[in-house]
């Protein structure tokens, strides 16, 4: 019987909603592998976080609540992390494919000498326990398998949905017994503000391209994404060109995201932000260029100019 | 300063990716390749922290022979030297960086500056493993990166906004898209380029063992998305929203 361990990932004292998926995906191996789902909660004053992540359909969770942890640095979590595998007989260790999971895992698979499959997308068994991950900006997918008995993967939120809420499990003290490595410090964190939802987390996602020509022309896309009570996105070109900050990317290397409705505005649809928007269930495009690659992925194509018909479609919803 | 960085050998992104027909792997005919551009960021960076500080400039690949061209391009970035672990093998991220761990202990760089992903393979791991198997702070997804006094501060993308974190040299830096815009190579520097030291070793060399710890056992095509339909008008639109897809 082997176990499998989620990191809680939170910020500014609460736990982020991707936190939910990656527990989804603990409880489908664990329903391959058998063994406990285990949930662990690594930070400093973190009682609302583990409050909530307790109701996320645990077998059981650690609490690990400690100063060196207050913020977030992977050389002391990793080791923490490797600690508690340690412990209670872990053979998957997983968190979210978001820049936290990016970040950590690798050093914690590297402690552990373990194999990691990075975005994972499916979990399954085929004379043996394998794993589903898009390479080439989601062009392509594989399947892999890991020889090392403890295994790490980080999972991409939108494939595996969050489930409802059930009674709190019991929160159990864990002791990390690492020291705050030397030579490493967290500075400072600068969160874009926002009254809108989390890209990862919206219905509604108005991304906007290069196109719009300005940080000013964003307004069009902003108005329309308050409207349907959406998130802003855009493409890495619109990113690059200062139009909009990096917290908003979405493509290959920046967020995957998978709303219910997605508007790509003045985005042509290059392959590495097709990566990142194309498993949305309705998309709609908004381009001048007929030929653009984006209609060929969109379920409804508007060739129009942007700055005549959003404004019209913001105000007619 | 000595600088650590690297590069590899990728499929040209713009390109179409072909499966082959018994989904055992991808097919390289008539293919092009390049550097990840990941590492052109990477390299970019080393050459101006060296304009800076001084030092000199390593760049590693490991990969098949035919990687010396992306060596060189390195090279006519700025790299001063360079070592390629050859082998025709598919190495894995872990395979990657206890190859360059062993690098770093014979090189003892003070700074390892690489490409947060390769666009291949698009794993994001192979820094921080790293990272964990020399026991060296690392900084990824950078898009600043200031040195002094053996420390250095980067600013890093992350989800939600941005962060400073300040890491002691030896440590791993890896660039995200933002660190700088590389400068295209002159023809005059990558003609003397090719005249730069390029040494060729193999992972037995190293003796590291390169057996994957994460194996490919199959690939397939995406689920492709249904054909869409033209709208001719914002009304048009609303109306399908509303009443077809039902998401408005």
């Amino acid at each position: 019987m082997s176990n499998i361990i989620v990191i809680a990932e939170h910020i500014n004292g609460s736990l982020k909603k991707v936190s939910w998926s990656s527990v989804t995906f603990a409880k489908q191996a664990a329903a391959l592998t058998g063994g406990q789902v285990i949930g662990l909660v690594l930070g400093h004053n973190i009682g609302d976080v583990a409050a909530e992540f307790a109701t996320s359909g645990l077998d059981k969770m650690l609490v690990c609540d400690e100063a060196t942890f207050a913020s977030y640095l992977p050389e002391n979590f990793a080791p923490a992390i490797v600690k508690a595998v340690q412990d209670n007989d872990a053979a998957i260790v997983c968190a979210s494919t978001s820049t936290f999971g990016k970040d950590l895992l690798p050093r914690v698979a590297g402690l552990l000498g373990a194999g990691m499959v990075s975005d994972a997308i499916a979990i399954f068994d085929d004379g043996g326990l394998k794993f589903k991950r898009p390479l080439w900006a989601g062009k392509v997918i594989t399947t892999v398998e890991v020889s090392t008995p403890i295994k790490v993967a980080s999972v991409r939120p939108t494939e595996f949905d969050a489930l409802p809420a059930v009674a709190a499990v019991a929160s159990e003290a864990f002791a990390s017994g690492v020291s705050a490595k030397e030579g490493v410090e967290f500075v400072s964190f600068e969160q874009v503000k926002s009254e809108r939802p989390e890209l990862t987390d919206a219905d509604v996602i108005v991304s906007g391209g290069r196109g719009l020509g300005s940080e000013a022309n964003f307004n069009i896309v902003m108005e329309l994404a308050d409207k349907l009570t959406g998130a802003v996105g855009a493409t890495r070109a619109a990113v690059d060109s200062g139009y909009a900050p990096n917290d908003w990317q979405i493509g290959q290397t920046g967020k995957v995201v998978a709303p219910n409705l997605y508007f790509a505005v003045a985005i042509s649809g290059a392959i590495q932000h097709l990566a990142g928007m194309k498993g949305s269930k309705t998309i709609v495009a908004i381009n001048t260029d007929a030929d653009a690659p984006i209609f060929q992925v969109a379920d409804y194509g508007l060739v129009a100019d942007a700055f005549e018909v959003l404004p019209d479609l913001t105000s007619k919803l | 300063m000595k600088i650590l960085t690297t590069v590899k050998r990728v499929t040209d992104p713009e390109m179409k990716v072909k499966i082959k027909a018994d989904g055992s792997g991808i097919s390289t005919d008539g293919v092009e390749f390049k550097m990840n551009s990941f590492d052109e960021y990477s390299i970019a960076e080393a050459a101006t922290l060296k304009k800076a500080h001084g030092g000199e400039i390593l760049v590693v690949s490991i990969g098949p022979e035919a990687s010396t061209k992306e060596m060189r391009t390195a090279m006519g970035m700025g790299a001063d030297r360079g070592i390629l672990v050859q082998t025709d093998e598919t190495v894995d991220s872990d395979a990657v960086a206890r190859i360059l761990a062993e690098v770093c202990k014979r090189e003892n760089p003070d700074l390892v500056l690489m490409g947060k992903q390769a666009i291949d393979s698009d794993r994001n791991q192979t820094g921080q493993l790293l990272s964990a198997y020399m026991d060296w702070p690392q900084a990824t997804f950078a898009y600043s990166i200031a040195v002094s006094d053996g420390f250095a501060d980067v600013g890093r993308e992350v989800d939600g906004g941005t962060s400073t974190k300040r890491v002691q040299l030896p440590a791993i830096i890896t660039a995200d898209l933002r660190l700088n815009t590389p400068p295209l190579v002159p023809l005059p520097m990558l003609m003397k380029a090719k005249r730069k030291p390029l040494e060729i070793i193999t992972p037995e060399d190293l003796g590291v063992d390169i057996t994957p710890k994460v194996k490919a056992v199959g690939f397939e095509a995406p689920e492709a998305r249904a054909a869409g339909q033209i709208v001719e008008s914002v009304d048009a639109l609303i109306e399908k929203l509303k009443n077809e897809a039902k998401v408005l």
